[in-house]
């Protein structure tokens, strides 16, 4: 034995004598991953969210959060004289003066943006292999928690430097505040202090940043992750892989090198961003005054599709009893994104109701098998994308010499035409790569080799893929859909007739698929050639 | 021939291949290479950052194609942090990939489910220890608890009362007065009709006593728009043609939509444009809206000149500025 052996052995056992912990790290320490790369879309969001705490650190050190008017006499010669708050001249100052600030804003910024990426994407991975099914649905609902948060949190740091851009923001969300029927006027002077913009939002909301939710996000992380660990992860179907099994590689020592490598890939790539990529550059904005405003403001891309779907609203408010309501404020900036949010929270629950499955499910689905599922996505998708590009219709505009107008209503039928158009399309394609799935196993894969047979005709040579191709393509199951009775034996409707109906239809559409080849159809297929 | 339908089989985990390294102690000293190789030009990433900080001066700038001006001392810190974190991972996973074990391993799942007699004893637990505590028993101190609970939530709530001040009357009035004049923004330079050319656009304030302090919640309300246009152009009501002054017609700044700064304005139509959310105004018909998702034209600020020959408000605006909100129009 090594001294160092020896040494390691002394402190495992000290800390063991203590916590009893031996047991629980062997057993730990020797548990298996699945390996994939969408399962590193989870960990892009851990690693960017360390990287924020990291780098938001180093700016809380020099940031000044207060509204206080200060004339600014740093180093930037265009601004120097002009009045502006000590939260923007502090930005400034990061910006101009600390040696490395103006890097680690940038990272900040880059590691939000690659957070909000990353939440997202991991959620398509998620939704369209269901890997929200049983028993997994409170990490889903904890997931859609950290994408709304990220997006309040992402909001509030950029609306901190209380430059021009920023303060335009602010001054949209107070607007949206404003518009809550009833007590909204009451709620945007609690919220500000007293009017537009005051002197009190600034420090308020850089609590909320700094501490509030960042506490809600360790606390949702962890638990987001013990559940990841302790339910183990999902696995894509394939050979020797069943939901009863994990088929992967040991914690100690592949997945800690693979995983703690991979932390400083991320932080390499965003310091690079932060180092190349201009982001965010709020000198070029100037102080807020709520007089000004510059042309082509947008918000960071997670709140596009917001601001989107305010652009596109028709111009309508009404005045009932002397009380005026915004709708063209309250649909598309809380009513609308109130359904999208809650319909994603809901979806696993909705789904297993639908398709009356309550099993557990530890293997993915590949999302042509779940043809329905990924229309419905595909919809939802289209959906939010067309919002987040009429986000930018001003600037596709001028960048495509197209009016306002045209984009405008262009995104106003185009929201409510092409969702439904994705979800037609993308189930047809779903069962359309499901038949070719099907032709495969049942006659093997074209090899494009051409034969002439003795009596002139031409024929493509087929070879058969193999066994381990064909069990990935025939693994997954085929649920029937539900037939729940709408009579009672005597003939009579039943109380549940029409939830039963609905459930049934949605089932059904649900089961819709191209039946999958079997060993017996590929027999009697050999019989015939 | 039985009538069952037979599935195609699992074949089971493929046999492991071994990778070179495993097999060949060359390949294998060569991967060994390369990872120290990796971590070697990490340490000179951060050598970069350590020289970049200490000796590139803050005012080089240098063209790069693509990036444009650059400032060599950003980007010295930024790429050697970069290259120092950036092959510290890629060292591991190269590690990781070529020396570290690559057998796939199988273990078991276990439904999370309890037994149903863990679960029975569960329920029971709960039961006796709810039963124990006599909740249920008694009912006086079920209920008075509920009461205190519920009340103390009120002291939360309350204590938060002074994060603000009551809206009052703030959001329906602004700093205009009969015979405000309106002064440059910035500048604070009072405006005669002639100041301004046809065509011309000029954002104003109401004026202030001299040393006084303009707060922005005072420009959140104030700003306004002069535009002067030939006055045959304007397709007014009597009265709202009786607010301009010469062709002069003056509009709140602050979108009636969700109070972003109007600030666009298209001389050949006579459109004022919200860059925000793009709402549109038509200047010859009172800021109607013709476009967008705003829901009201802006206020008209009625003006006219003073005895000097500057431009004053006629009266206060006579509805809010800004955005709408519940109490807007009661």
């Amino acid at each position: 034995m090594t001294a160092r052996e020896r040494i390691a052995g002394n402190v495992a056992g000290y800390v063991d004598d203590r916590t009893g912990a031996a047991k629980w790290m062997k057993k730990n320490l020797t548990k298996v991953f699945p390996d994939h790369w969408s399962f590193l879309l989870g960990e892009i969001c851990l690693y960017s969210f360390v990287i924020l705490l990291l780098s938001g650190t180093f700016l809380t050190f020099w940031f000044d959060p207060s509204m206080r008017e200060v004339i600014y006499e740093g180093s930037y010669e265009p601004l120097q004289g002009l009045e502006m708050s000590a939260a923007y001249a502090s930005t400034l100052d990061i910006s101009f003066e600390v040696r490395g600030g103006l890097l680690m804003r940038q990272i900040h910024h880059w590691a939000a943006l690659i957070f909000m990426v990353g939440i997202v994407v991991h959620l398509m991975r998620v939704y369209f292999t269901g890997a929200f099914r049983k028993p997994r649905e409170f990490n889903w609902i904890i997931g859609v928690g950290l994408l709304t948060l990220g997006i309040v949190e992402g909001f509030l740091g950029y609306s901190l430097p209380d430059d021009l851009l920023s303060g335009t923001g602010i001054r949209i969300a107070e607007a949206i505040i404003q518009a809550l029927p009833v007590v909204g006027s009451y709620l945007a002077f609690f919220a500000f202090g007293g009017a537009f913009p005051g002197v009190a939002f600034i420090p308020r909301i850089y609590t909320v940043h700094v501490l509030l939710l960042p506490g809600i996000f360790l606390a949702l992380i962890t638990v987001h992750l013990m559940l990841v660990w302790y339910q183990k992860h999902t696995q894509f179907p394939g050979p020797g892989r069943t939901e009863k099994n994990v088929v992967g590689y040991p914690l100690m020592p592949v997945y800690m090198a693979k995983a703690g490598g991979f932390f400083f890939i991320v932080f390499g790539v965003t310091a690079f961003l932060g180092a190349v990529a201009s982001i965010n550059p709020i000198w070029l904005y100037g102080p807020y005054t709520p007089g000004q405003v510059s042309a082509g403001s947008q918000p960071d891309w997670y709140m596009g599709w917001l601001d989107g779907l305010v652009r596109m609203a028709p111009p309508l408010e009404t005045v009932t009893f002397g009380y005026t309501i915004s709708w063209n404020i309250l649909i598309p900036g809380l009513i609308l994104p109130g359904i999208m949010f809650t319909g994603l929270a809901l979806y696993p629950f909705i789904e297993s109701w639908a398709t009356g499955d309550k099993r557990e499910h530890h293997l993915l689905d590949r999302p042509r098998n779940a043809p329905t599922r990924t229309a419905i996505g595909a919809m939802a998708l289209t959906f939010t994308l067309v919002s987040l590009i009429n986000g930018g219709n001003d600037i596709i505009a001028t960048t495509f010499d197209l009016t306002i107008n045209q984009m405008m209503w262009f995104s106003r039928i185009a929201i409510i035409v092409l969702p439904p158009l994705a979800y037609v399309i993308t189930k047809r394609l779903c069962l359309s790569l499901q038949r070719a799935d099907r032709d495969l196993v049942l006659h093997g894969r074209e090899t494009g080799r051409l034969v002439r047979m003795p009596n002139g005709e031409f024929t493509e040579i087929h070879e058969p893929i193999s066994p381990e191709k064909a069990w990935l393509l025939t693994s997954h199951e085929q649920l029937a859909p539900l037939e729940l009775p709408e009579y009672d034996g005597a003939g009579v409707r039943r109380p549940a007739a029409i939830k039963n109906k609905i459930r049934n239809r949605i089932s059904r559409s649900m089961a819709t698929a191209v039946p999958k080849a079997t060993e017996t159809e590929r027999k009697e297929l050999e019989g015939h050639h | 021939m039985s009538n069952e339908i037979e599935l195609i089989k699992d074949p089971g985990l493929p046999a492991h291949v071994h990778r070179r390294a495993d097999t060949d102690p060359k390949a294998a000293a060569r991967a060994e290479r390369q990872v120290a190789i990796l971590f070697m030009l990490s340490a000179l990433g951060t050598l970069l950052l350590i020289v970049s900080y200490l000796f590139i001066p803050e005012d080089i700038f240098f063209f790069i194609p693509v990036m444009g001006n650059t400032n060599a001392h950003q980007l010295g810190l930024g790429m050697g942090m970069a290259i120092a974190l950036f092959c510290i991972g890629a060292g591991l996973i190269h590690w990781a990939k070529t020396l570290m074990p690559d057998e796939e391993v199988i273990a078991q799942r276990h439904e999370f489910k309890s037994d149903d007699e863990d679960r029975k004893d569960f329920v029971k637990t709960v039961k006796e220890g709810a039963a124990s505590a006599g909740l249920g028993r008694r009912p006086l101190i079920k209920r008075t608890l509920g009461a205190a609970l519920g009340l103390s939530a009120i002291s939360p709530v309350l204590l938060l009362g002074d994060l603000g001040p009551l809206p009052g009357n703030q959001l329906k009035t602004t700093t205009w007065k009969k015979g405000t004049r309106l002064v440059t923004d910035p500048g604070d330079r009072p405006l005669r009709p002639s100041d301004l050319e046809v065509g011309a656009v000029a954002q104003t304030l109401p004026e202030i006593a001299p040393g006084e302090h303009r707060s922005l919640n005072d420009i959140a309300k104030d700003a306004v728009l002069l535009i002067r246009l030939r006055p045959e152009e304007f397709n007014l009501d009597a009265e709202r043609l009786s607010w301009t002054h010469e062709g002069i017609i003056a509009f709140s700044k602050i979108c009636s939509h969700m109070g972003c700064a109007v600030a666009l304005y298209e001389q050949t139509t006579k459109h004022l444009l919200c860059p925000c959310h793009q709402s549109t105004f038509d200047v010859t018909r009172a800021a109607k809206v013709i476009f967008g998702p705003a829901a009201r034209p802006l206020p008209q600020l009625a003006i006219t000149v003073d005895a000097e020959g500057y431009l004053v408000a006629q009266a206060p605006f006579n509805e809010p500025v800004g955005p709408s909100f519940w109490e807007r129009s009661a």
